[in-house]
């Protein structure tokens, strides 16, 4: 950890939600993720940023469950991650997806409610008996559901079909949804690609409005602005290893943050063959966990 | 290029898309035709067609409509009163709330195909036109005039697709058929529906009684048809004219009243079905129903697995033969190892409770498994099951089921004194075997429509239909994805089950040749999918009319002999062709097949 206590802005820094110790990610002789640190804590927002090929997504994929680290450990609020991504989102971390992976074929409130689903318990025999219960936790679901819809914005729009929705309110719709399993942190990947400057300002709204909420929040994104404007500490991972990490002034005045993303040469510079060899490593490493969630191309 | 883009744009502006018919008549002159042409073809239908009897349905006298003049009469009818809405007529209105003239378009082509075709039917039969008496001369005239004449009325034409002067012949072609088809799509296009008024709940519920009483009416007709050109002359009727109806939007227009009533309409078609038995003198049709509703049963328990779940299963019929032998071995049976009888209630638990078992032992290996692997998987388990219980019989394993020849002699349940052997009187209706089977199997039936329903509207459904449209997200919203599916595996399993326990004492026998993949007969694996798939995955109609249909066409279209299987086959592969989302499509699969169609904004309930 880098001496990096300086936040700006709300100092509402509580307790560690987050804490990845020394996470290394290996597919077969390929390190894609070398020894990051990386702590979260309650009210914060922290940013994740690096070239492509860095190891962003495998790390986050680190966070989620969907990869189990190597080496190291990530613990939430003291207990370290289960390997499967559905407990780690019953623990209390949600993800949002790089690209939007909503159920496009269910209405936007449902969607919301299958958010609900490590909240409520109701099994099979509740749904085919229909007991006061039922009836009580399945309007308890849609209430809160709505509360989410209306917070993010979209309660006009519940009965429509996802798919039907414009591109900002699908990204909207897949916060809400994973604001609906009540986590304590929120992964946001890249929440903003394909987006205009005034959607990304209303992204940089509602994630503000989040970790008011009490809900700390770690973004991937590529949109410098966003980051800076929006983060309390940014990260920055290159090649797998986390090259600096501190506010944002701290981060656009490092040297080496500017030598990667410029491509000037320095010392251990990616090389495109090395970036490559990444990503067809991490390529490789999904096609074998084909029962496992990981598989971005799946029915 | 310059040149070419010049061509084009000249060609597309020589183009007039001014709504014009197919054929050159006036309008208003066509609009007449078709109308005074169904209405001509009413009054035909009481006329003879023909001299002799010899045609099947007596088609000889004066005044009394028969056989397949009874479906043109219904046609002629369909044609002249979308014909009379068309003109504004008071009342006939809320039939069409999609416009009228693509419905009279088709209500007349039915007609046509329907007349002509029995025209051609005696002609052939008997052997020449000679046979022809004058009423089959003036139906012909008729809905041949109506036919011209609802051709007349004029469309939105579509613009072309303009030719590449690169174009290979053989490109041409492909495009001269692309236009002519979206010609003909256009032709037949309705417009969209106007809102319905608003109309008292009793009035709805009326709407459902009748919606109801016709469904009733059409399949006990179909059911009972005698000869073959009957059967096939009901089913270009039905064809056409469910087509017409859709076209009109009435179709759309009572489902969306029964979307509003969901009780009212199970109930109702609840009522009507339970009311079959009563329509029916002859035992032989109590028959057919009571299997059809084994086989709609069955495949709407795999619907659950499949349309909600999106599990692909291949061998489900399985489970069907779990439930039946499990009833069959305690039911008392002279053939079976156990010497045991046990009460209806007490097999049809156990029946589905070993059934829901054998789905948790085959659903735990398979269900890691994802899409094709899965099917494959399923498959060979359903032969695992045919093929054991084929060798459990005392000299290649342990004697369990008998072997080839099954568990025979199953007796027949007597549920509180109430022998379902014996045959009774109800209000002066007798009620025999199969009928009372049908009764009982309609309860079975009702418990499966039941649980369909409240399972797939609650969380554990909304986690199955997350999982079908995208296991990845699902599985990071929490749910447990294998647990989800095994749930959906075991209660299909155990639906089967119960439908099993009801069939084994109906066949009285259970052998293992009726639990294989693919057979003549249904149900068996494949066409329990088919019937899913036709029927229309995810919701409950769909697989029950799927289910109707494939076992009424085998077995009515017996006349086709050999080729039965493969006209059968044909029609499968043209409808998936040109319906990939079934009969009586869900809204959320409709969207799947038909991304380019306008997706309604807001779902209804009524599709699902």
């Amino acid at each position: 950890m880098t001496t990096d206590t300086t936040t700006k802005g709300t100092t509402a820094t509580g307790e560690t939600v987050l804490d990845a110790r020394g996470v290394t990610m290996r597919f077969g002789g390929l390190t894609a993720v070398r020894n990051v640190n990386l702590t979260v804590n309650s009210g914060e927002i922290v940013g994740l940023i690096g070239p492509n090929g860095a190891g962003k997504t495998t790390f986050f994929n680190c966070l989620t469950g969907l990869y189990i680290p190597t080496e190291g450990e990530v613990r939430y609020k003291d207990q370290v991650l289960p390997p499967k991504s559905f407990k780690v989102t019953a623990a209390g971390i949600a993800r949002t997806f790089q690209n939007i992976r909503l159920f496009a074929n269910m209405t936007v409130l449902e969607n919301v409610l299958v958010g609900r689903h490590t909240r409520t318990k109701e099994g099979l025999w509740s749904a085919l008996l229909r007991g006061p219960g039922f009836h009580k936790a399945e309007a308890a679901s849609r209430e809160r559901a709505m509360e989410l819809l209306e917070f993010v914005g979209l309660d006009a729009k519940a009965e429509h079909l996802a798919r039907n929705l414009p591109y900002g309110e699908q990204r909207k719709l897949e916060i809400a949804r994973a604001l609906a399993s009540e986590p304590g942190l929120l992964l946001l990947d890249e929440p903003t690609a394909g987006m205009n400057p005034q959607e990304t300002r209303a992204t940089e709204e509602l994630v503000f409005a989040i970790r008011d909420k009490g809900i700390a929040v770690l973004v991937i994104e590529h949109d410098m602005r966003f980051i800076f404007n929006l983060c309390d500490r940014v990260a920055v991972l290159v090649q797998g290893e986390k090259l600096v990490e501190g506010d944002s002034a701290t981060v656009q005045g490092d040297e080496r943050v500017v030598a990667a993303y410029l491509g000037e040469p320095f010392e251990d510079a990616p090389g495109k063959e090395e970036i490559a060899e990444v990503e067809a490593a991490e390529a490789n490493a999904d096609a074998p966990t084909d029962a496992a969630p990981g598989k971005e191309n799946d029915r | 290029m310059t040149t070419q883009t010049t061509t084009s744009t000249a060609a597309a502006a020589k183009h007039d898309t001014t709504p014009r018919g197919a054929i050159n008549i006036p309008e208003n002159i066509g609009r007449a035709l078709a109308t005074g042409g169904g209405a001509l073809a009413v009054i035909s239908t009481f006329l003879a067609w023909t001299w002799t009897a010899a045609f099947p349905g007596n088609l000889t006298v004066y005044g009394y409509p028969g056989g397949l003049q009874v479906l043109v009469l219904i046609g002629g009818a369909l044609t002249t009163l979308f014909g009379l809405a068309s003109y504004g007529i008071k009342g006939l209105g809320w039939l069409t709330p999609a416009g009228s003239d693509s419905a009279i378009k088709l209500a007349a082509l039915g007609t046509f195909v329907t007349a002509w075709y029995t025209i051609l039917a005696i002609s052939i039969q008997l052997g020449g036109l000679v046979n022809l008496e004058p009423g089959g001369y003036i139906v012909a005239v008729a809905t041949l005039v109506a036919l011209l004449g609802a051709l007349a009325l004029p469309f939105e034409r579509p613009v072309p697709e303009i030719a590449d002067p690169e174009d290979t012949p053989w490109e041409e072609f492909l495009l001269a058929g692309r236009n002519s088809r979206s010609l003909v799509k256009a032709c037949f296009a309705s417009g969209t529906a106007t809102p319905a008024r608003t109309i008292p709940a009793y009035a709805e519920i009326l709407v459902i009684v009748a919606a109801m009483a016709l469904g009733l009416t059409v399949f006990t007709y179909g059911i009972g048809t005698e000869y073959d050109e009957l059967f096939v002359g009901f089913l270009i009727t039905a064809g056409f004219g469910f087509a017409a109806l859709a076209k009109a939007g009435l179709v759309g227009r009572v489902s969306a009243i029964t979307g509003k009533h969901r009780n009212v309409t199970m109930i109702g078609a609840f009522v009507a079905a339970a009311a079959f038995p009563f329509t029916q003198t002859d035992d032989q049709y109590a028959t057919i129903g009571v299997y059809i509703l084994i086989f709609a049963t069955v495949a709407l328990g795999l619907n659950i697995v499949v349309g909600l779940a999106g599990l692909l299963d291949l061998g489900y019929v399985a489970f069907l033969g779990v439930g039946a032998y499990t009833a069959a071995m305690v039911s008392g049976s002279p053939s079976s190892p156990f010497d045991i009888h046990l009460p209806f209630w007490a097999s049809a638990i156990l029946g589905a409770v070993v059934a829901m078992i054998f789905g948790v032992i085959i659903g735990a290996p398979t269900l890691r498994l994802r899409g094709d692997y899965l099917a494959i998987v399923t498959l060979g388990f359903g032969e695992i099951f045919r093929i054991s219980v084929l060798n459990m019989d005392g000299t290649s394993g342990p004697d369990i089921t008998n072997g080839s020849n099954g568990i025979s002699s199953i007796p027949n349940l007597n549920i509180f004194g109430f022998d379902f052997g014996q045959e009774h009187t109800i209000a002066g209706f007798t009620i025999a075997r199969f009928a009372n089977y049908f009764f009982l199997m309609l309860l079975i039936t009702l418990v499966v429509v039941v649980v369909f329903r409240r399972s797939s509207d609650s969380r554990i459904g909304r986690a199955w239909i997350a999982i079908r449209e995208d296991e990845t997200a699902a599985l990071a919203m929490g749910i447990n994805g294998f647990r989800v599916k095994l749930i959906a595996f075991a209660l299909g399993a155990a639906l089967a089950g119960l439908a099993g326990t009801v069939q084994a004492h109906v066949t009285y026998t259970v052998t293992p040749e009726q639990y294989q993949f693919a057979h003549v007969v249904p149900p068996n694996s494949a066409f329990l999918l088919a019937a899913v798939v036709l029927g229309g995955m995810g919701t409950i109609s769909g697989p029950l009319v799927g289910a109707a249909l494939l076992y009424l066409i085998p077995a009515k279209l017996q006349f086709l002999g050999d080729y039965q299987l493969f006209a059968f086959g044909m029609a499968l592969v043209i409808l998936m062709r040109f319906r990939p989302e079934g009969l009586i499509p869900n809204r959320r699969r409709q969207l799947e097949f038909h991304e380019e169609a306008e997706a309604p904004t807001v779902l209804s309930k009524a599709g699902a």
